[in-house]
């Protein structure tokens, strides 16, 4: 397994064990005040599930699986691999980290935060793809 | 990795595009105001990534990888994976634009009987092939 494949499988369980975390925060608010910040939080429970979990292990175990594009480049362009890693993981914690500010200070920096956010996601989305565009194919066979 | 899971998984990457794109804009509208608009896709983001990206990259994948006959055809009877994917296309879009374009509630309707229809369709092409080592 890559050293890539590793990071993405390793960071999706913390990011799973961190939703449910969540979601525990968010079930008590139905039986105690919760603050703020915290409800503010539901958003992005779906996100981390989603995005940190299920998209992120998928990205990690394609990485690793998929027919190899050449010998000398079996995993195509894998600088662009580490930068999805990057990009997804600094994408999703910015979004967590600003969502609640957001909310609570409509008129604070915390919007841009969350333009940037949105920004890194998406280009860590394009980078995957086309980085894993060609090895969409039959197996390699050394032509 | 067969032609038809291809489709499915070059399908899948075209939906995660389009999910990651309309959530962007959907994310960056809340901290930006870009268009009120904007909120009327969210089924759209949602509809994209979770049967759009998810569940068809797995169908794709679980078509490649489950266990092959001996003898050809090595996939068995294939009609219901080529169904579906067709199926499951139509139900998406018909899910995405009858909320999007305020459509009639029978748009949404027919676009989750299509998905239906799809899951069955591969689910019958697929269980001959859900065995263990000795078949």
């Amino acid at each position: 397994m890559p050293p890539l494949t590793r990071w993405h499988i390793k960071s999706a369980f913390i990011y799973l064990a961190a939703a449910m975390l969540l979601g525990i925060g968010l079930a008590m608010g139905a039986v105690v005040q919760i603050p703020n910040w915290l409800s503010y939080l539901s958003p992005s429970f779906f996100h981390l599930i989603m995005v940190g979990w299920v998209t992120q292990m998928i990205i990690g175990v394609i990485f690793w699986m998929f027919p190899i594009v050449t010998r000398a480049k079996p995993r195509g362009n894998e600088k662009f691999g580490w930068a999805t890693y990057i990009f997804l993981n600094v994408g999703l914690i910015m979004r967590v980290l600003c969502e609640p500010l957001n909310a609570m200070n409509p008129q604070g920096i915390w919007g841009w935060g969350l333009v940037v956010s949105a920004l890194l996601q998406w280009v860590a989305a394009v980078l995957f793809v086309y980085n894993s565009w060609p090895r969409v194919k039959e197996r390699y066979r050394g032509e | 990795m067969p032609r038809l899971s291809q489709w499915y998984i070059k399908l899948s990457f075209c939906y995660l595009l389009l999910g990651f794109t309309f959530g962007a804009l959907l994310l960056a509208h809340k901290g930006e105001p870009l268009h009120p608009a904007l909120w009327n896709w969210l089924p759209a983001h949602i509809e994209w990534l979770l049967i759009g990206w998810v569940a068809q990259l797995t169908l794709g994948v679980a078509f490649w990888i489950m266990p092959r006959y001996w003898k050809e055809p090595r996939r068995g009877n294939t009609t219901g994976a080529y169904v579906a994917i067709v199926l499951l296309n139509a139900g998406i879009w018909l899910a995405t634009l009858g909320p999007v374009l305020w459509l009639s509630p029978f748009v949404l309707i027919a676009g989750r009987v299509f998905e239906v229809v799809a899951a069955l369709a591969f689910a019958h092409a697929i269980f001959p092939r859900v065995v263990g080592r000795e078949g």
